[in-house]
């Protein structure tokens, strides 16, 4: 039979000593899997940061930051940032003109409008679109939409922003709606019915009463669209093509920051030349414009936390 | 009698809630109109990759390695190196997104630590996957000489996804109840035996949700796996894990190089042949149904599982 | 108070007091645990009975802002359970408790009765099944399941889980038997028959029962201690307590004044 305890054992008995020793053992792996994110972190920065910092020994920082050529790679080497920033930019104003409303709309559809049974089955639908490859996506943009769009806007070319960026829209949509539709159906039953009690349709109920006290949620689900805007690479390298180019024009090609890295990734780079460093500082900007969006965002929903 | 309040003005209440009625109206027709076009373009994806590509799916588009012919070419290495890449992401990210899943869950006290762990995937989460690839490069290529291999694709995906499984993990472990950690705590269970013998069975639905959106996210990841320098022209395959002789596993293959099959079909885009496009919109079209299918496969067991366990 | 034929202590609570962070739920409580008797504690809600109990089995150590001072004594070895020094996994192998909504594990009827076994380190199949036997004998449910014992266990009705719940405490063989409002989510046939079960059982446990129920309170328990406030008001054999209270509140209690 089992050792029966007629009395408790002591704090240094071996029983009670390698019960404890087990126990925090265990605790001490699990403790280190979770604080080994941040070193995934630390990771990312120093890399990047100790391999961009020589680069600026060639580089002056006032070039990279106002220069409007970039040509890391030709013999006269230009390095401004700029036209990478604006493809950038570009790509993600566009996606996001896209993504925003027709993510929003669809949440508020969902949130409000739609029979719970209904909602169950359309949600997942819906993140589909977020699940399927980008670079799938790439082919969508190139092959189907750009020859789509040239029948509609005959000048234009076989590499454009606008396609792209269209195509990017669509897929953020999930990012939008998915957060934006939780965010909505945690407000208080209560809030609505007010709204319904006093008269209002549910379109006054949803841009009056819900949207303004979900938009905490709201807004992180925004934020969250915009970083995925700008970290997007495969879309922009298949479709927009590959040349930075200081332009406003959607109706044209241009590289953006990240289509710019995995071009230079599929050539051959000694480590260590200034081509291989151009890629690092390219990653560092990203990063940079990535942490202010996070850094405002956390700072927004703060904002419109405290409203609530 | 309403219409004494206002003096000067005669408010229609009938037609301000014809015209909110409409406004209401109009809005729900927006709002299916965003849902139809979200579905319409998982359908024309569908379509467009299938009427290109379907033609290309015979036995020997996957038994083919890559070639400078089109009909010739096909995507055995890309496939196999998809699998190899998918079986070392997986290796990587489960037991460590798990297990800091759990402590998360279980064990951490609100502590700055904890808090900045917390903050820390958050921000993880937002960094854009080829930021993940500049870092291998730096780190596993160079640094710790691992070469553009395998192994070092695993790791960063693996790193890349971590989040993905981290929150999903402590998901699942929020929806077993507290009752059930007291009957187990109260027969004189230790925490971990409580973790081990209960909450991690019985969340195990939902760990293998994440696990599977995370292997599918991984499956289609491009970008980083460029960035570290995948080769797009390998025609060999990698070393075989199981050998014919002692000690009968290698692991040889780790360090090969290799191609998945996004690249294989970023390569394939990439040049002007149309016939290349056909080639590539059929690997587009198998990306899109893997990811499709385990993405639904995904779904329907957290389904199962939340309908087998009521709480 | 207490009459000379009194049994034997199994535990005795001394000056104990319990506070959550910094709210004070029990104050400088003080009462016998007698041996093969059970004894209710009742009170309005918020009265620190069930936080009571649950200083028994060191449940509080599980939550962080929790606070024990004084002791409880577990007799014959006359050991202070709230003791630092003792650690709590091995108090909760000696005491054993059922709670208030059925929370039997989704695992077989089987594997249930027979955790508290396995935590052990009890390997010896011939002996766990035994025991997974006897437990479930005496808690009255071995009919019912005999011919499904791998079956899920989920799959019981709440009358027959509770009792599960019961067996699965039962197989460790405890000191004290706690019960937390044991029938209060069953129905009343169902509690007919957890009542009965709970008088056959001690016979051979010690029990401890929380209820708010006044009725079962006084049909089941030998000895009622009546809490208000985190004071303890009122011990006393329940016949007395129920018929002739001697505080006031005890009486404005049981007769529906308040609570």
């Amino acid at each position: 039979m089992a050792q029966k305890l007629s009395a408790f054992t002591s704090p240094n008995h071996p029983i009670r000593r390698m019960r404890r020793l087990r126990e925090l053992l265990i605790e001490f792996v699990l403790m280190a899997a979770a604080a080994s994110s941040i070193f995934i972190t630390v990771g990312i920065i120093y890399i990047l940061v100790s391999e961009s910092l020589p680069f600026f020994d060639h580089v002056s920082l006032k070039e990279f930051l106002t220069g409007t050529e970039w040509t890391p790679l030709f013999e006269n080497a230009h390095f401004g940032i700029l036209p990478l920033l604006c493809g950038t930019f570009l790509t993600t104003v566009i996606a996001l003109s896209v993504a925003i409303p027709m993510g929003t709309v669809a949440a508020a559809y969902l949130s409000e409008y739609v029979h719970p049974t209904a909602r169950e089955i359309l949600k997942p639908i819906l993140e589909l679109l977020a699940a399927v490859p980008s670079v799938v996506y790439g082919y969508f943009a190139l092959l189907f939409l750009t020859p789509l769009l040239q029948k509609i806007i005959p000048s234009l070319p076989g590499f454009n922003v606008l396609s792209a960026g269209l195509v990017m829209g669509l897929m953020i949509v999930p990012y939008v709606s998915s957060l934006s539709e939780d965010a909505m159906r945690a407000v208080p039953l209560h809030l609505r019915e007010g709204s319904f009690a006093m008269g209002a349709s549910r379109f006054q109920t949803v841009f009056r009463v819900i949207i303004p006290s979900a938009f905490s949620g709201i807004s992180s689900a925004y934020i969250l669209a915009v970083s995925r805007a700008l970290g997007e690479t495969m879309i922009v390298a298949v479709a927009a093509g590959m040349q930075p180019s200081l332009t406003l024009n959607p109706l044209r090609p241009a590289a953006t920051v990240t289509a710019f890295i995995v071009q230079v990734s599929m050539g051959d780079l000694p480590q260590g030349s200034i081509g291989y460093r151009s890629i690092y500082v390219a990653g560092l900007s990203l990063l940079f414009l990535t942490l202010c969006f996070n850094i405002f965002g956390l700072w927004l929903r703060k904002k419109f936390q405290e409203q609530e | 009698m309403s219409r004494e309040i206002f003096s000067s003005e005669e408010f229609d209440f009938a037609a301000d809630l014809r015209r909110r009625k409409l406004i209401d109206f109009l809005f729900s027709v927006a709002g299916m109109l965003s849902l139809m076009l979200a579905l319409i373009t998982l359908i024309a994806l569908l379509v467009d990759l299938s009427s290109t590509g379907l033609m290309r799916l015979n036995a020997d588009f996957f038994t083919n390695f890559p070639s400078r012919f089109p009909w010739r070419a096909g995507i055995l290495s890309a496939w196999v190196g998809s699998l190899a890449v998918m079986f070392t992401t997986a290796l990587c990210a489960i037991p460590l997104g798990v297990a800091a899943g759990i402590y998360l869950e279980e064990y951490a006290r609100k502590s700055w630590f904890t808090l900045l762990i917390e903050l820390n995937i958050i921000n993880l989460a937002g960094i854009p996957s080829i930021t993940f690839g500049l870092m291998a490069l730096g780190l596993f290529v160079y640094r710790l000489n691992l070469g553009q291999s395998i192994l070092t694709a695993g790791l960063t995906l693996g790193l890349l996804v971590l989040p993905i499984v981290i929150v999903t993990t402590r998901e699942a472990l929020r929806t077993v109840p507290r009752s059930v950690r007291e009957a187990a705590y109260a027969l004189g269970s230790t925490r971990w035996q409580t973790i081990w013998h209960h909450v991690l069975p019985y969340s195990s639905g939902g760990i293998m949700t994440g696990v599977i959106i995370s292997l599918s996210r991984a499956i289609g990841e491009t970008a980083p796996i460029i960035t570290i320098g995948a080769l797009t022209f390998i025609a060999f395959l990698p070393h075989a894990p199981l050998t014919g002789e002692p000690p009968f596993v290698s692991f040889q293959w780790l360090s090969d190089p290799f191609t998945v099959l996004p690249i294989q079909m970023f390569n394939w885009l990439s040049r002007p042949q149309p016939e290349f496009h056909v080639n590539a919109a059929a690997t587009g079209l198998i990306l899109l149904l893997l990811t499709l299918v385990m993405n639904a496969g995904a779904i329907w067991i957290r389904y199962r599982f939340r309908k087998k366990l009521k709480w | 108070m207490l009459s000379s034929t009194s049994p034997n202590l199994r535990a005795e609570v001394k000056n104990l007091s319990f506070s959550y962070g910094t709210k004070k739920v029990i104050g400088n409580l003080s009462m016998p645990i007698y041996e093969n008797r059970i004894t209710a504690l009742i009170g309005p809600s918020g009265c620190g009975k069930t936080t009571l109990l649950r200083c028994f089995n060191r449940m509080h150590d599980l939550y962080s802002q929790a606070a024990y001072s004084g002791e409880v004594l577990l007799y014959p070895e006359k050991l202070n359970i709230l003791d630092p020094s003792i650690d709590p996994i091995e108090v909760r192998m000696r005491i054993g408790m059922v709670f208030q909504k059925p929370n039997p594990f989704p695992k077989s009827i089987f594997e249930n009765v027979a955790y508290g076994l396995r935590v052990r380190g009890i390997r010896r199949r011939s002996f766990i099944e035994e025991r997974v036997v006897k437990s479930l004998q005496q808690a009255a449910l071995w009919n019912d399941v005999k011919d499904r014992l791998h079956t899920p266990a989920t799959a019981l009705s709440g009358g027959q889980q509770q009792r599960l719940c019961i067996a699965r405490a039962l197989a460790t063989e405890p000191e004290v038997l706690l019960l937390d409002e044991p029938t209060s989510a069953l129905d009343p046939i169902s509690t007919m028959h957890i009542e009965e079960l709970i008088t056959e059982l001690k016979k051979e446990w010690t029990i401890v029962m929380v209820t708010h129920n006044l009725h079962q309170a006084s049909r089941t328990a030998d000895y009622t201690a009546f809490m208000y406030l985190g004071d303890l008001i009122e011990f006393d054999l329940s016949e007395r307590l129920f018929t002739t209270p001697k505080d006031q509140r005890t009486e404005n209690y049981i007769t529906g004044r308040f609570g």
